[in-house]
């Protein structure tokens, strides 16, 4: 067991506005994440609000800053941080609502429109048969819809319009896999000003994404897609 | 007269499947839930589809329930599971001398398979055991447990329902015998107020004699964690169980780019107070490369513990394993005199639909509407759509 300080970034409108931080001392093992803390104190401090459901990276509730960086807070270790002083903030570019938690509404605005389906060819285990009547093994896009990428984005911050690297990354795997999605209207829908041409390339969203979406590359791919598509219709 | 208005306590899968039925059957419906959606044990489960074959030897009932719902949830939510599947493999002696009532148990309880030999198994799934004795395949797929009911909850709401999240029920509101309304306390504006209802459901999960306390009742919920781990990788397509009566570990769950373990039981007094329990950690690596050895060396992603809301027998378990999975709707008026007051608990993530439908049945008449349930045909909206209020 180690002694850790976790400040915690406090606010509930109009009752605790402007924000602060609440500083509590717990006792942590190897094995704890920052949302296990964040339900031991809650154990104590009902008012305590933040997003969690699945606790193992799979459902992207639980993003948030933690030191600074955004993470999922289920998958953050705590001593792996190594710092004796943790502090836990709500995600950046995005509407704040209590405590840790943030509207997700703005982020599915721009990413729903996109309608990536949900499944995907499986590339695990390509060797793998499987059954006539399963035809091919599929598996769930990887975007968890956490939310990471757009904390980082400094266009984002910047930019209200700007589509963001998750919805990108959405119609890149469309693109990539259409699975009877109507690409031409994909396209259009990233081929603008606000869409993959406002990014600047610099790859926070890919540092931070916790499930290798990879939403930059994403975007190049996307870029050089229509480069292509247009270089096709010159000749 | 406006609408009758029904509070639900709980926004978690049986909560979400039953104001999705309610609103269809024309009922004003309100949802309380003292955290994020699905924060309760529901985001927190295996994420099998069940077929029902786990349980088709030792618990029937429960079993039936899985293969009907498991049939109708891919007709209602479309494009939200991994449909690949699912293996039952003998591995040991132990786990033949099961086969042959296994394979009884899914006849009885109609659930279809395919029995396999253990070459095309291993074909199926490079990364199995190859000591692999029997091999039968079965309709169990994979769901995102949180998906799932968001879309209950995005198609309830776009009918009407309101969801309050981080609302904690204090109080259940009495005049005289019968339930009025709930008190709760808003998480976010640090206000308490009272909710006004026809009727209350305590949808609470392993939180469900708590809330049943408020009223002065009791319900036989004896809550039982059980120990998740997440590894790194896909090590299997299909969901791979092992071939013998439930027990801990035995199943490896492929989900996205992970595997998921599991899974472990106990019993537990408050479903708050879940210590996690390092040596079913262990306990799930050692019994996971069991059934896919590759596993042993896998690193974890997490592991975590959730609280199954089980029926107790009122002698009381003690592992949680001899505890059926199958559901209860225990009407208060009926059971202990107080009125305007039912409860909803036990089950699985798989069966909230049919949970729902049952409870709504007993709901509607109280109320006094004659409305037919709807949720077998009525396609769900995306799961996107929930936080998507404005549109
Ligand atoms: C380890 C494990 C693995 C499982 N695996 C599977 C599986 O693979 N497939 C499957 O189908 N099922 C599985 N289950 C079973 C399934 O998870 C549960 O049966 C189901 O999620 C229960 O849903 P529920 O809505 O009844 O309860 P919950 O999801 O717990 O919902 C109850 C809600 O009530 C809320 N609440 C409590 N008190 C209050 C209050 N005072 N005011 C307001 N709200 C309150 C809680 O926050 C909670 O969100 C598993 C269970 C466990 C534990
Ligand atoms: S690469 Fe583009 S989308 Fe990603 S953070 Fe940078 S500007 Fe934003
Ligand atoms: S792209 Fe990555 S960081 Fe962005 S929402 Fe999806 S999973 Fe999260
Ligand atoms: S709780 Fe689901 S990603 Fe952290």
């Amino acid at each position: 067991m180690t002694e850790v300080t976790f400040k915690i970034f406090r606010y509930k409108p109009g009752v605790i506005d402007p924000p602060r931080y609440d500083t509590f001392k717990i006792e942590v093992d190897e094995q704890m994440s920052v949302l296990d803390v964040l339900e031991k104190l809650r154990i104590n401090d009902e008012t305590l609000t933040y997003r969690h459901s699945c606790h193992h990276g799979s459902c992207g509730t639980c993003g948030m800053l933690v030191n600074g960086k955004e993470v999922l807070a289920c998958v953050a270790n705590v001593l792996a941080l190594g710092t004796t002083e943790v502090t836990v903030e709500p995600l950046r570019n995005a509407p704040l609502v209590s405590d840790l938690v943030v509207s997700m509404e703005p982020f599915f605005n721009k990413y729903a429109p996109v309608e990536m389906p949900l499944i995907r060819q499986s590339e695990y285990l390509p060797e793998g048969k499987p059954s006539e009547e399963v035809g091919s093994y599929t598996r769930y896009e990887s975007c968890l819809e956490c939310g990471l990428c757009l904390s980082a984005c400094p266009v984002v911050a910047t930019d209200p319009a700007y589509l963001g690297p998750a919805a990108l990354a959405a119609a890149a795997r469309v693109v990539q896999e259409p699975r009877g999605q109507d690409v031409p209207a994909i396209l259009q829908m990233v081929d603008n000003a606000e869409g993959c041409w406002r990014c600047h390339s610099a790859m926070e969203c890919s540092e931070v994404c916790p499930n290798d979406v990879d939403p930059g590359s994403m975007i190049m791919y996307l870029r050089q897609h229509l480069i292509s598509d247009k270089l096709k219709h010159l000749f | 007269m406006g609408k009758p208005h029904v509070v639900i306590v709980g926004g978690g899968a049986t909560g979400a499947a039953l104001a999705h039925d309610l609103t269809l059957r024309g009922v004003r419906v309100t949802i309380v839930e003292r955290g994020e959606v699905t924060s309760g044990t529901t985001g927190r489960h295996h994420g099998l589809l069940h077929s029902g074959a786990r349980y088709a030897v030792k618990d029937q009932e429960s079993a039936k329930e899985c293969i009907q719902e498991n049939m109708i949830l891919r007709k209602i939510a479309p494009g939200t599971f991994e449909l690949n599947n699912g293996l039952f493999v003998a591995i040991t002696d132990e786990d033949m001398a099961y086969h042959d009532a296994f394979l009884a148990g899914l006849e009885t309880c109609a659930i279809p398979y395919q029995e396999i030999t253990t070459q095309e198994a291993l074909q199926r799934e490079p990364n199995l055991n190859p000591a692999v004795k029997a091999a039968v395949e079965v309709p169990d797929g994979t769901m995102d447990a949180m998906r799932l009911p968001l879309r209950f909850l995005a198609t309830a709401q776009h009918n009407g329902a309101v969801i309050k999240t981080y609302t904690q029920v204090t109080k259940l509101l009495m005049k005289d015998k019968t339930v009025v309304g709930v008190r709760v306390r808003d998480h976010v504006t640090e206000k308490t107020y009272d909710i006004g209802a026809d009727l209350v459901v305590n949808a609470a999960g392993a939180w469900s004699d708590k809330i049943a306390a408020m009223a002065g009742v009791h319900v036989p919920m004896q809550p039982s964690p059980g120990v998740l781990v997440a590894v790194y990788g896909r090590w299997n397509n299909m969901v791979l169980n092992r071939m013998h009566r439930s027990g801990d570990g035995d199943i490896i769950l492929p989900q996205r780019t992970l595997s998921v373990i599991g899974t472990s039981s106990w019993v537990v007094k408050d479903p708050d107070q879940l210590e996690m329990k390092k040596e079913h950690i262990e306990l799930m690596y050692k019994m996971g490369a069991m059934l896919v050895p590759a596993v042993k060396n896998a690193p974890m992603r997490a592991a975590w513990a959730a609280a199954r809301p089980l029926i107790g027998s009122e002698s009381g378990a003690t592992t949680g394993r001899e505890l059926s999975r199958t559901f209860k709707c225990f009407d208060h008026e009926d059971r202990d005199n107080v009125i305007g007051f039912v409860t909803i608990t036990g089950g699985k993530a798989t069966t909230a639909r049919g949970m729902a439908e049952v409870t709504a049945n007993v709901v509607v008449e109280k109320l006094g509407l004659d409305v037919a349930c709807r949720t077998r045909e009525v396609v769900l909206l995306p799961h996107t759509a929930y936080y998507r209020r404005g549109v």
